[in-house]
């Protein structure tokens, strides 16, 4: 009977802490979430930006959440640059074709894959972009090619809404 | 100890006394008894406690003044230097204060090393140690973004992408600490409620760390147990009362000085120009007290290894007390200990040196191989040394050295383990 009385109990020791476990998550989680990005800063999700005065060999800088993005006119032998690089020689593998779809047009992210800091244009040993933080060097498409960044520089949703403006996000 | 039979004299006193023994605590504290051979080493902790309540109450009068937002907290920093009365000295008593109680902690975290203040029984002690240097490296972090400069911003950005290196979360862990996909306005006030919040959860923690400290009482320079009270040790108050306000006074003008002669030259001037979310400064670097873990950070190549190699750099000393084999506490009858102690200050002095300059070339080599000695040190010396170091003789006392003592130890020990 005694062993009996002991495994009621142990259920109700389970079935409370469970029940007290889930309650406790339930108040945790909302106290976790307030600090992701609130709906003010997921409302300025997208941006139009006139390029029509950017000449090539040219870059524009925009800021698109909190973020610096480049728009790069590029120049003929930049692209021919960026287009003739072999695979294996790449860190994080991506064609140039894939990262500018207009040859023309290169737009992305101007944020170090390491730890985040601005690189400075047409410098570095790739003639891209160099990252004066920790050395990382960047080609003409933005490739990582040396240095401690582990991946190209990324390449955000944009679109041309019309010849001379571009809508990013 | 004669904790428990403390009778207050007053009747008043007896009985708040019966009801909350205050009184006894505060009895305990003046009689605590202490190794008389301390140094002034030991006078750290009380310099630390110093430290820390001055940076609550400069850091509670700034606060007053202070906006902690995006668009305004650069212009009420410099409203804080040029209007209000005295803003300029709370400011820079607080900014410099800063980098005093990390002058102190890591005179004091040596200190321990030296005299392995850290084996056993006060392997409690030190962990408490430890979390709270974390929390003091969290706060000073968190303070520094505080006044919105370059500096300030870059540092945030590339502190918290240390969080992007893990793998599949860590660009959604890098989001929930900014509140958005920069650091910006939310990640600003967050850091604000967090660097007000810490120096109370140091103050708890520096209760727990006397707390469990007065349980076996202090270590001393000889290293070894003694008996408490006997002829070994003296009553805290006023001896070493005295003795830590007197260091306490040396130290406070150390302090004094960078304060009023040079309170910005342990800064960076980027951090006079206000954030700008385009432009990186051409070098970063973090404030001087993180610059030994910056090296070790930026001496290995990989992303995800660097930031491991960074965080097991602190956490290591956190498993100190097992590490360490030796059954001997005071490096002083630990000859190569002795030499492998001055190695290790010397290296983490090389790695902070690096730590500054740019991470390449030569300096990046020496980088590496410091940080390759760091590990090696804790990893492979300490351990190995226990077993293979002859260390010399150990007092029996502390009053033993001073009187003569005995000049055959080993008699001294065989005639005492046959009386046993």
């Amino acid at each position: 009977m005694s062993e009996k009385k002991t495994k009621r109990r142990d259920f109700l020791f389970t079935a409370t802490t469970a029940v007290g476990a889930v309650g406790a998550a339930a108040v945790v989680w909302p106290m976790i979430d307030q600090m992701n990005p609130d709906a003010s800063v997921k409302a300025l999700a997208s941006t139009e930006v006139d390029v029509s005065s950017l000449t090539p060999g040219n870059t524009l800088t925009v800021l698109w959440r909190g973020k610096p993005v480049f728009i790069r006119r590029r120049t003929q032998e930049e692209i021919d640059e960026a287009r003739k690089v072999k695979m294996e020689d790449l860190i994080h593998p991506e064609k140039d074709e894939d990262r500018a779809k207009n040859p023309e047009w290169l737009v992305m992210l101007g944020v170090c894959t390491h730890l985040g800091c601005v690189p400075l244009n047409d410098k570095g040993d790739y003639n891209g972009w160099f990252c004066p933080c920790h050395g990382s060097h960047y080609d003409t498409s933005g490739r990582i090619r040396k240095g401690p960044a582990p991946w190209n520089m990324e390449v955000p949703k944009y679109e041309f809404v019309d010849a001379n403006t571009i809508k990013i996000g | 100890m004669s904790d428990h039979d403390y009778r207050p004299k007053s009747k008043v006193g007896q009985w708040f006394n019966d009801r909350l023994p205050l009184l006894t605590l505060a009895n305990h504290l003046t009689d605590y008894p202490t190794p008389k051979n301390l140094n002034y080493w030991w006078t750290f902790g009380g310099i630390l406690t110093f430290c820390l309540i001055t940076q609550i109450v400069t850091g509670l009068t700034l606060a007053m003044h202070y906006i902690a937002h995006a668009d305004m907290a650069f212009e009420s920093v410099e409203h804080i230097m040029r209007d209000v009365n005295y803003g300029w000295l709370i400011r820079y008593i607080h900014a410099n204060g800063a980098s005093m109680f990390f002058l102190a902690v890591y005179i004091h975290i040596f200190r321990s090393l030296f005299y392995g203040s850290y084996k056993a029984p006060r392997e409690i002690i030190w962990i408490i140690g430890i979390i709270i240097y974390l929390l003091m490296m969290a706060a000073a972090f968190m303070g520094y973004v505080l006044p919105w400069g370059q500096m300030s911003f870059w540092g945030a950005t590339v502190i918290t992408n240390l969080f992007s290196a893990i793998p599949l979360v860590g660009e959604g862990i890098v989001t929930w600490l900014w509140g958005g996909y920069s650091v910006d306005n939310p990640t600003l006030t967050r850091f604000f409620t967090l660097h007000y919040l810490i120096p109370f959860l140091i103050l708890g923690l520096v209760i727990l760390h006397i707390w469990a400290l007065h349980v076996p009482g202090n270590n001393n320079p000889v290293g070894i147990d003694i008996k408490k009270p006997s002829k070994d040790t003296v009553p805290f108050h006023p001896y070493i009362v005295i003795k830590d306000g007197f260091a306490l006074l040396m130290f406070m003008i150390v302090f004094a000085f960078f304060v009023f002669y040079a309170p910005n030259i342990l800064g960076h001037a980027d951090n006079y120009i206000e954030a700008n979310p385009m432009v990186t400064p051409a070098h970063i670097v973090p404030e001087w007290y993180l610059l030994p873990f910056y090296a070790i950070l930026r001496s290995v190549p990989d992303k995800l290894l660097g930031v491991v190699a960074m965080l097991s750099a602190i956490l290591i000393l956190a498993v100190l007390p097992w590490l360490d084999t030796s059954k001997i506490r005071s490096a002083v009858f630990r000859p190569l200990y002795k030499q492998f102690y001055w190695i290790l200050v010397a290296d983490v002095l090389i790695l902070g040196y690096v730590g500054a300059m740019p991470a390449e070339g030569l300096y990046l080599l020496i980088a590496r191989v410091a940080t390759a000695y760091y590990f090696l040190h804790f990893l492979v010396i300490l351990p190995v040394l226990g077993f293979k170091e002859k260390t010399l003789p150990v007092p029996l006392s502390i009053t033993e050295p001073v009187l003569g003592g005995s000049p055959n130890l080993a008699a001294a020990r065989n005639k005492e383990s046959k009386i046993e």
